[in-house]
C-alpha cells in the first residue's frame, strides 16, 4: 500500500572492519540533501526506523551516500546488503539545515564514523570560501576512515589515535586545544561519540569559540511526532529530528544524552544476538562500537 | 454491544467491542422513533442522514443503509468505532433525552412534547446505539464485497493532500468523488495517520484502517509514503503540480508539564508509547525489531481517549498496575464513556483530583517515583469544567517504572516552519476560516494541524468542508482563465 519507490543500493564499499558506505538510489532526497541533514530508513516488514546522517548526496545521479557502523541489528543487516538490494522504505532529507556560510576558519572535529558527515560539511564549507582545520580520531589505525580524502579538503590535517597506530596519540581535543591557543577560530563543527563531542565544546568553550554538534539519540518517527528524540539545550526540551539535529555544543546536556540513548540496550542485545545468527553467538555484543555504548 | 471478557482480553490486542449481528443491528433499529426533525442529524460533524440508514437496517436493506452513508462519510468503519457518540449524535438523540447533558432545556421541552404526542415518553431511557449500528454495516459491506460507487465524471483538477490521517481521508474521499484527481502524501511509511500510529487495535483494528484506504485506492486516490512534505518536498513545489494543497499533517511534537525529571528513561510521551505498539509492533519484540519496554508499574497522566489506551495498552505489555493520574474529576475527563468504563473493566486504576510534580530517578537515569500532588475543584474555568486547585502540602509519592504522558500535542511544526505565507496561530497551529482555507492561496488545512489536538471525526469535518472549498476553489480559477481576463470578486462569488 503506498510508496512503492525503490530504493536501490547502487554502491557498496566498506571503509573499515565495521564501517560500511552505500550510495542509494532516492532522487528526491538527493535534490533535497544538505551536509547536516539526515534520513530515517526500515529494512524491512516488521524492521525498526533509525536515522542515518547523510554524508553526501548527488542529484544528477539522484543519490544518496550513508556512511554507517555496524552496531545493532538494522545496521549490520543493512551491512549485509548488496549492489542491487534494496531497502523498504527512506525518507528524508529530516532536521534544520545548518547554516551555511563563509565564516572564516573553521575547525573540523570527527570521531569515528562521525567523519563521515564531517568530511561532507568540510567540503562544502570549503566551497563557500572558509579555511578548514580539520581533526579526526580513532581508537586505532584500522579504524580511522577517509584520511586521505579529508587530506584533500582541509587546510591542515591533525590525526589521533588512542593507542598512538596512527598520528598523534591521544584525544581529538589535544591538537584542538593546539590550534585554538595559536588561531583565530570563527566556528567549530564536531561530530562524533556524545563523549568526543561534549570534550570538543568544553575545549572550544575555554576559548569562546561555539562548536556545532550533531546530536544521535533514539529516533522513531523522525519527523516531529513522538518525542523520543527529546534532547535538552539550554535547559529547554528540544526535539533533534525537528529542532536539530544540529545544536550548539556550549548548550546540550550530554549526560542525559547519554543516558537516554542507553534506554534499550538489553533489547539491542537480544536483537543484536538474533541478527548474528547462532554460529556466531559468543560474538554477540562484542561490536566495539557497542561496548563502548555500554 | 457483545465485548471480549476483561480478562481474556487485556492478554491481547484483538477488538474489545465485537460488533452486531444482524438480528441484533434490526432490533436496535425499530428502538429509533424517526423524529421528523431529527436531532442525531445535527449532532453529526458530517451530516450523516442518520435516520435514513436507521430505517434501512429496519427494513434490512442493508446495503442501501451503507451507500447513505457513503454519500457523507468515506470512512464509517472508523467512525462508528472511535467517534465521542455520546456527545454528538447519541447525545442528541430523542430518547437519550432525560440522560444527556448535550441538549439545551429548550431541546429537551421540545423533545418531552413531541415524546409525549406521539405516545412515546415511555421509551425514554438510552439513546439508539448509531455508532454500533454505523459500524455493522460498514462491516456488513466489507464482508459482502459492497464497494463504494467511483466518481461519475472525472473532473479536471489535481489536489495534493499533505498527511494520511482523518482530515486528509475524508477530503480525499470527498474529492476523488467530486471527480478531482487526488494523491496523499505521507511521511510514516504506512498510511493512516492516528487511526495507524495512535489508537491501539483493541479498540480500532488496523485491518479496518487497511481496508478503508484500500477503498479509496480503488476509488482512484494515489497514496505516497516515505514522503516528507515540508523536507522532500514543500508546499510550494506541490503548488507548481497541483491545482490546491490540503494540509492534514496533525499533531506534533507532544506536550510535557516542564517538570523536574520529565527526560528521565521509562518517561514516554503518550505519541511515542502508541507508536511503538501501534506501528512499529514493539509488542511482538523480538520478532519484530522495535523494542518497548514497560515496568510493572505504570502510571498515566491524562484523561483523554489517548490515556486510557496508553492504560490500557499497558496492560496489555504485561504490566501488573496501569495508574490513571488525573487532575480533575472523572465526568471531566474528555475520554469517550465507552472508554473510561472498558479500562475500569480492565482494571486500570483512576487516582482522580492529582498531579504529578516532579519524577525521581535512580543513578541510571531511569524513572523510579513519581511525586503528585492532591488537587480540588475550584472556579470554572474556559472550559467549562471547575478548575484544578493544588491542595498545600497533600504530596505524596508514588513507586512507578514507566511514565506515559498524555497531555495532549502541538500542531505538527515542518510545515509551518518550511511555508512562508502560512499564517500561524499561538501554538503554532495554521489558521483558515470555515471553510479550512489559509492565509496562502490555494493551500487549504484541517483537523489538528489547524485546531490543535481534537477528534477524528471533528478532523473528518474540517476535511469534508475543505474539500467542498477546494472544488469552488478550482472551478472558479478554471472559470477566471476561460474567460482570459481577471474577474473581480464580485461576478465570480457565488
Amino acid at each position: 500500500m503506498g510508496g512503492g519507490h525503490i530504493y536501490r543500493i547502487i554502491e557498496k564499499e566498506r571503509l573499515s572492519d565495521e564501517i560500511v558506505k552505500i550510495e542509494v538510489e532516492a532522487p528526491l532526497v538527493a535534490s533535497k540533501a544538505v551536509s547536516g541533514q539526515f534520513v530515517m530508513i526500515r529494512l524491512r516488514e516488521g524492521g525498526e526506523r533509525i536515522p542515518l546522517t547523510i554524508s553526501g548526496c548527488d542529484p544528477e545521479r539522484g543519490t544518496i551516500t550513508i556512511i554507517f557502523q555496524e552496531v545493532g541489528k538494522t545496521t549490520l543487516d543493512l551491512g549485509r546488503l548488496k549492489p542491487g538490494d534494496s531497502i523498504l522504505n527512506l525518507a528524508g532529507p529530516l532536521g534544520r539545515p545548518p547554516e551555511l556560510k563563509r565564516f572564516g576558519t573553521v575547525v573540523c572535529v570527527g570521531g569515528g564514523v562521525g567523519i563521515a558527515p564531517v568530511l561532507f560539511r568540510a567540503r562544502v564549507l570549503k566551497e563557500l570560501g572558509n579555511r578548514i582545520i580539520s581533526i579526526i580520531g580513532a581508537r586505532s589505525r584500522d579504524m580511522l576512515i577517509l584520511k586521505e580524502e579529508m587530506e584533500e579538503v582541509s587546510d591542515r590535517l591533525y590525526v589521533t589515535t588512542d593507542d598512538g597506530s596512527l598520528g598523534q596519540k591521544g584525544f581529538v581535543t589535544d591538537p584542538l586545544r593546539d590550534v585554538l591557543s595559536d588561531e583565530q577560530v570563527d566556528l567549530v563543527v564536531a561530530i562524533g561519540p556524545i563523549g568526543m563531542m561534549k570534550a570538543v565544546s568544553g575545549v572550544a568553550a575555554e576559548f569562546g569559540v561555539k562548536t556545532a554538534v550533531s546530536l544521535n539519540p533514539i529516533m522513531l518517527d523522525g519527523t516531529g511526532m513522538c518525542g523520543s528524540c527529546r534532547v535538552i539545550v539550554g535547559g529547554e526540551v528540544r526535539f533533534a529530528c525537528v529542532d536539530g539535529p544540529e545544536f550548539d555544543g556550549g548548550l546540550v546536556d550530554f549526560d542525559a544524552l547519554l543516558l537516554r540513548n542507553r534506554r534499550y540496550l538489553e533489547e539491542e542485545e537480544i536483537s543484536l544476538k538474533r541478527a548474528r545468527g547462532c554460529e556466531s553467538h559468543e560474538k554477540a555484543g562484542s561490536s566495539k562500537a557497542y561496548q563502548e555504548l555500554r | 454491544m457483545r465485548k471480549q471478557d476483561p480478562a481474556r482480553r487485556i492478554r491481547n490486542f484483538d477488538e474489545v467491542a465485537l460488533g452486531f449481528d444482524e438480528d441484533e443491528a434490526v432490533s436496535e433499529a425499530e428502538r429509533c422513533l424517526q423524529c421528523p426533525r431529527p436531532w442525531c442529524v445535527r449532532g453529526c460533524p458530517v451530516g450523516v442522514d442518520i435516520p435514513g440508514f436507521i430505517r434501512a437496517i429496519r427494513e434490512r436493506r442493508f446495503e442501501d443503509g451503507i451507500r447513505i452513508i457513503w454519500e457523507k462519510n468515506a470512512l464509517p468503519a472508523v467512525c462508528g468505532r472511535v467517534c465521542p457518540h455520546e456527545a454528538q449524535c447519541e447525545g442528541l438523540c430523542a430518547l437519550s433525552r432525560g440522560c444527556s447533558r448535550y441538549l439545551t432545556e429548550e431541546g429537551k421541552a421540545r423533545i418531552d412534547r413531541f415524546l409525549s404526542r406521539s405516545n412515546l415518553i415511555h421509551r425514554r431511557r438510552r439513546p439508539v446505539s448509531i455508532g454500533a449500528l454505523e459500524r455493522f454495516l460498514a462491516d456488513y459491506a466489507a464482508a459482502n464485497g459492497i464497494r463504494p460507487l467511483r466518481g461519475e465524471s472525472k473532473k479536471e483538477g489535481r489536489v495534493a493532500l499533505v498527511g494520511s490521517g482523518p482530515a486528509s481521508l475524508a477530503a480525499a474521499g470527498e474529492l476523488s468523488r467530486m471527480g478531482y484527481s487526488v494523491t496523499v502524501f505521507e511521511a510514516l511509511h504506512a498510511p493512516g495517520g492516528v487511526l495507524r500510529y495512535g489508537i491501539p487495535g483493541f479498540r480500532l483494528p488496523k485491518e479496518v484502517v487497511d481496508r478503508e484506504i484500500k477503498q479509496l485506492e480503488e476509488m482512484g486516490v494515489c497514496f505516497r509514503c516515505d514522503v516528507v512534505i515540508g523536507r522532500t518536498l514543500t508546499v510550494e513545489e506541490l503548488l507548481e503540480d497541483f491545482d490546491a494543497v490540503f494540509i492534514g499533517s496533525g499533531a506534533g511534537t507532544p506536550g510535557w508539564m516542564g517538570i523536574e525529571g520529565e527526560s528521565l528513561n521509562g518517561i514516554y510521551s503518550a505519541n511515542e508509547f502508541l507508536t511503538r505498539v501501534n506501528l512499529m509492533e514493539a509488542h511482538r519484540f523480538p520478532e519484530t525489531d522495535t523494542p518497548i519496554s514497560v515496568g510493572r508499574r505504570v502510571a498515566t497522566v491524562g484523561g483523554g481517549n489517548v490515556a486510557m489506551d496508553a492504560a490500557r495498552t499497558a496492560l496489555r505489555l504485561g504490566a501488573e498496575e496501569s495508574i490513571i493520574l488525573y487532575r480533575r474529576r472523572e465526568e471531566e475527563m474528555p475520554a469517550r464513556k465507552e472508554e473510561i468504563e472498558n479500562a475500569k473493566e480492565e482494571g486500570v486504576r483512576f487516582e482522580l483530583l492529582v498531579a504529578p510534580i516532579r519524577y525521581i530517578g535512580d543513578e541510571n537515569g531511569w524513572v523510579r517515583e513519581v511525586e503528585c500532588i492532591r488537587m480540588e475543584p475550584g472556579e470554572v474555568d474556559a472550559s467549562g469544567r471547575a478548575r484544578p486547585v493544588p491542595v498545600e502540602g497533600s504530596e505524596f509519592r508514588m513507586e512507578v517504572d514507566t511514565v506515559i504522558v498524555a497531555i495532549g500535542q502541538r500542531p505538527n511544526p515542518l510545515i509551518p516552519m518550511t511555508t512562508p505565507g502560512l499564517e500561524l496561530g499561538r501554538i503554532g497551529n495554521i489558521i483558515t476560516d470555515e471553510d479550512g482555507r489559509t492565509s496562502k492561496e490555494g493551500v487549504f488545512a484541517g483537523g489538528d494541524i489547524a485546531s490543535g489536538a481534537a477528534t477524528v471525526i471533528l478532523a473528518m469535518g474540517a476535511g469534508i468542508r475543505a474539500a467542498r472549498a477546494i472544488g469552488r476553489y478550482i472551478e472558479d480559477r478554471r472559470k477566471q482563465r476561460s474567460d482570459g481576463k481577471y474577474v473581480s470578486k464580485d461576478t465570480y462569488t457565488g
